[in-house]
Order: structure tokens, then C-alpha cells, then sequence
């Protein structure tokens, strides 16, 4: 949910441009160049990986790209801080497998 | 290729942008590098109006005064890099920075690292579930990107951070369950607290967190009383049904980049860890190193500013020798004005923690 009616802060929502991003395929919208995990979270998505070796859940904790809780796979490239990552048009992010497996390499 | 600047400042933040500001008074060629998109630091998400004189920008917002310092820099002089971080310093002037997925290489005469702190854990049980968020992430939702993070929040911690979070947290139209503190009084300014308890928010003092309860994420927490030994008293366990609980438990000063560079550090309990040793104007044992803000120690906002002034003064200052009256008379305003600062109860602290890391000068 977005802060429409803050009594100090006007985000001003209305001149920022909304984008449709993919959220293990399900269509979601958010502000371009918003952290994803924001946008993650204004639409009550708020489990962001299993931990690698207990499977256990984890979710935004730092916000600063310090803590390794909110990594996730963006276009096929895992382990992208989506807390500091900004919000494109068509992004997918996926929930990554463990410590995050490298893309397939095409060779032409 | 490797480029070439005068002064690269890592971080921008408070100290890291009034470095800049201060730097390009005299000099040019001035590189910001930051990890987040945008520059302010925890500035940026500050909705309450500073204490102080009108010298270190009293009754102003955070917020509006992170403006007024992005708008004061020229942009002839200082570049500013989003999305960056600086991976490795190597000797004697060069550092490596990852950018738009790839490693650049930069030289500069003279570094300034204000690259901050980060916030401190507190072990209770399934301390890892979603729902669990330091303050500093919680504003940066609420406060930079408009999100309401939570419905009703218990807050750990009654220092200055958790009481103010709180506050901006039921500004965002959240509920605050209660504020939870470990010590035995309310360790932040009074000010802060009384706006909360005329709101009706408990503040348990003497009381620390056992654990978070939920299925997916955070949907209960239980605190409990701790007794003069700081243990938890049994059978005083109580729960409370809460989707989000915000950790305010301190924090470390991020010295990584500094150590990495061979600075010397030291440990001093006031300034909350390992902190590099630097002399008055905040150059470490590297000479050309220069450190501010919160990585050289724990204060606020308004000591994170002046010391980033200092840095930026003395860093042109070795590039450019102007005029040395001029200099010393700036040095001298800047180093009344950390005084000042570094009175009274909240203070002194840090005034303590500073001598144990104090460099005479060379």
C-alpha cells in the first residue's frame, strides 16, 4: 500500500512513471527505478529467498545492500540486491535456487 | 583506462555530500560514488526537524536539508556515481569500483571514506523471519518510496533512532505496539519519547525480545522483563500479536574499505566498534585517507556533516595551498562547532570515544 496522504512527505506519485514488472510470472506493477524490492512490497510481497543451507525464509532486513537477505534472480542473473536495485519496465524477478545458479551460456 | 580526480569521496551521505560541498569551494574534479541510485544517505529519509543551533541547521528536516546540500553542489566540479561501490583501494591512489557490471579503476590525489555504518542484530529466536527489519530499512520504505511497511510494529530499541522510527511510523499510519528497551531508562533525547507516550505507546523499559512467531512472516513477537543482571526473568513472558518488528539496537561503523586500506584501527566501546585512528582533520594513518561521518564513529547527523566539512577543507587545502589565514580561520569554525556538539549528557560520549582514536598531528 502507498502513502497517499503523508502529514509531511508528498512522494508525488502522480508525476512518476509506473512500469509492469513479472514476480515469478505473475504480472505486478511498481515506479520505475524504485528499489524492486519496494515494489515487491507494496504488493505484500514480503518473502524474498530461502536461506541456501536451513531453507529457511528471509526477507528485506537492511535495505543498504549489506545483508545478502533480499537477494533474488532478475532476468535470469541471481543474486541481485533488490534493495538497491532499481525498478525497470518488464523486469522478472524469480525467487533463486539456493545460492543462485549462473545463466545458461548460448554459444553461436 | 584509469581516471583521474583530485579528491574521489566514497559515500553520499551527510558527511560525504558536505565533503563535497566543502572541497569544491576550493578545487575541482571531484568524484561521489554511492551504492544507492540517489545521494542523501539516511538524510534523505529524515522527516523530523534537527536540534541544535542554526549553525547545524536546527529545526530544519533532514530531508530538506539533504536537499539544500545536493543543490548546493556544482555540478562543473563534483561528479556524483549512483549504483556504485568501491570494491578495493590499492596503493598509494588508486580504487576500484564496480559499476553498470563492470570494475573501473579510478586515481585521485586525496580519498574521503564517509562510507557510514550499518545497523547492529540482537539475537532472539527466528530473528531471520520476514518482518524483521532494521529502522534504517523501514524509513527507507516508508519515508523514501512511500510504502507503508507494516500495519503494527513493535520497536526494539529506545535510543534516538527507535524513538523517532516510531514516531515516523504512526506519521505513515502505523501502529506502534509498543517500543521495547533493554536498559532500564529510555536511552534517546525525552522530546522524542513524550511525543509517544502523549500517543498512548508503551515504552517498556527494563524488557528484552525472546522471539518471533509466524508462518511465512512475522505474526507475533514475546518480551519478556530482564532483571538487574540483564538476563530475562521467567514467567514474565508476554505476547504480543504484531505483523512487523523494527530492530533500533545501534549501530557499526562500516570500516571495511579503511582497514582494506591499511589504516590503522581501533576499537573505542563509545564510538560503537572498530573505528580508523585520524587527527584533527580526519586524515587516517594512510596520509591522503580521509575518513567522516558515522565510519569514524557514531554521532549524529550534524557531527557526520562537520566532520565531512573538515575533510573536504583539509583535502583541497593539500591540493590547492590557498590562502592559509582563510584555512585555519575555517578549520577553527569547524572544530568550535564539533565542540559544541560534543557537549553535554548525549555529547560526551563521543568526546571520549574521539581522544581514544585521536592522531596528533604529523
Amino acid at each position: 500500500m502507498r502513502l497517499e496522504n503523508h502529514p509531511v512527505l508528498d512522494f508525488k506519485f502522480e508525476e512518476k512513471k509506473q512500469v509492469v514488472f513479472y514476480f515469478e510470472g505473475k504480472e505486478l506493477k511498481g515506479y520505475e527505478g524504485e528499489p524492486i524490492a519496494a515494489a515487491l512490497h507494496d504488493n505484500g510481497i514480503r518473502l524474498l529467498r530461502k536461506s541456501p543451507k536451513l531453507d529457511r525464509n528471509r526477507g528485506l532486513f537492511c535495505a543498504i545492500g549489506k545483508c545478502s537477505a533480499c537477494l533474488m534472480k532478475v532476468n535470469d542473473i541471481p543474486n541481485i540486491k533488490t534493495c538497491i536495485e532499481p525498478l525497470k519496465e518488464g523486469m522478472r524477478v524469480e525467487y533463486q535456487n539456493k545460492k543462485g545458479d549462473l545463466p545458461e551460456v548460448k554459444n553461436d | 583506462m584509469t581516471e583521474n580526480y583530485n579528491i574521489v569521496i566514497i559515500g553520499g551521505g551527510p558527511a560525504g555530500l558536505s565533503a563535497a560541498v566543502e572541497a569544491s569551494k576550493y578545487t575541482d574534479k571531484i568524484l561521489v560514488v554511492d551504492e544507492n541510485p540517489t545521494p542523501g544517505g539516511q538524510l534523505s529519509k529524515q522527516t523530523h526537524k534537527f536540534f541544535g543551533s542554526k549553525n547545524h541547521y536546527a529545526s530544519t528536516r533532514g530531508v530538506n536539508i539533504c536537499s539544500t546540500l545536493i543543490n548546493s553542489i556544482d555540478k562543473n566540479k563534483v561528479k556524483y556515481m549512483g549504483q556504485t561501490s568501491a570494491v578495493g583501494f590499492y596503493k598509494p591512489d588508486n580504487i576500484v569500483l564496480e559499476t553498470e557490471e563492470k570494475l573501473i579503476s579510478v586515481k585521485a590525489h586525496k580519498f574521503i571514506f564517509a562510507t557510514g555504518a550499518m545497523e547492529n542484530m540482537v539475537s532472539f529466536e527466528n530473528n531471520d523471519l520476514p518482518g524483521i527489519y532494521g529502522a534504517g530499512a523501514v524509513q527507507t520504505l516508508m519515508n523514501l518510496y512511500g510504502v507503508k511497511p507494516a500495519d503494527k510494529v513493535l520497536m526494539i530499541g529506545a535510543g534516538n533512532i527507535g524513538l523517532i522510527v516510531s514516531y515516523q511510523l504512526m506519521q505513515a499510519g502505523v501502529k506502534i505496539a509498543g517500543v521495547v528497551e533493554a536498559a532500564p531508562g529510555i536511552g534517546g533525547y525525552h522530546v522524542h519519547a513524550a511525543k509517544l507516550r502523549r500517543m498512548q505507546v508503551p515504552i517498556y523499559t527494563s524488557h528484552t525480545i525472546l522471539g518471533a512467531y509466524g508462518k511465512e512472516s512475522v505474526e507475533k513477537a514475546v518480551i519478556c522483563e530482564v532483571g538487574s543482571d540483564w538476563q530475562p526473568v521467567s514467567g514474565t513472558e508476554k505476547e504480543i500479536n504484531v505483523d512487523t518488528i523494527c530492530l533500533a539496537v545501534g549501530l557499526t561503523p562500516s570500516v571495511e574499505l579503511l582497514h582494506q586500506a591499511g589504516c590503522g584501527i581501533k576499537y573505542a566501546k563509545e564510538l560503537c566498534g572498530y573505528v580508523p585512528l585520524h587527527d584533527k582533520y580526519m586524515e587516517t594513518t594512510v596520509p591522503g585517507i580521509f575518513v567522516a561521518g558515522d565510519a569514524s564513529g557514531i554521532e549524529e547527523a550534524s557531527a557526520a556533516m562537520l566532520e565531512g566539512r573538515m575533510a573536504g577543507l583539509k583535502a583541497a587545502y593539500d591540493i590547492e595551498k590557498f590562502n592559509r589565514s582563510e584555512f585555519i580561520n575555517e578549520v577553527e569554525h569547524i572544530e568550535f562547532e564539533l565542540k559544541s556538539l560534543r557537549t553535554g549528557p548525549f555529547g560526551e560520549k563521543a568526546a571520549s570515544g574521539k581522544k581514544k582514536i585521536f592522531l596528533e598531528e604529523r
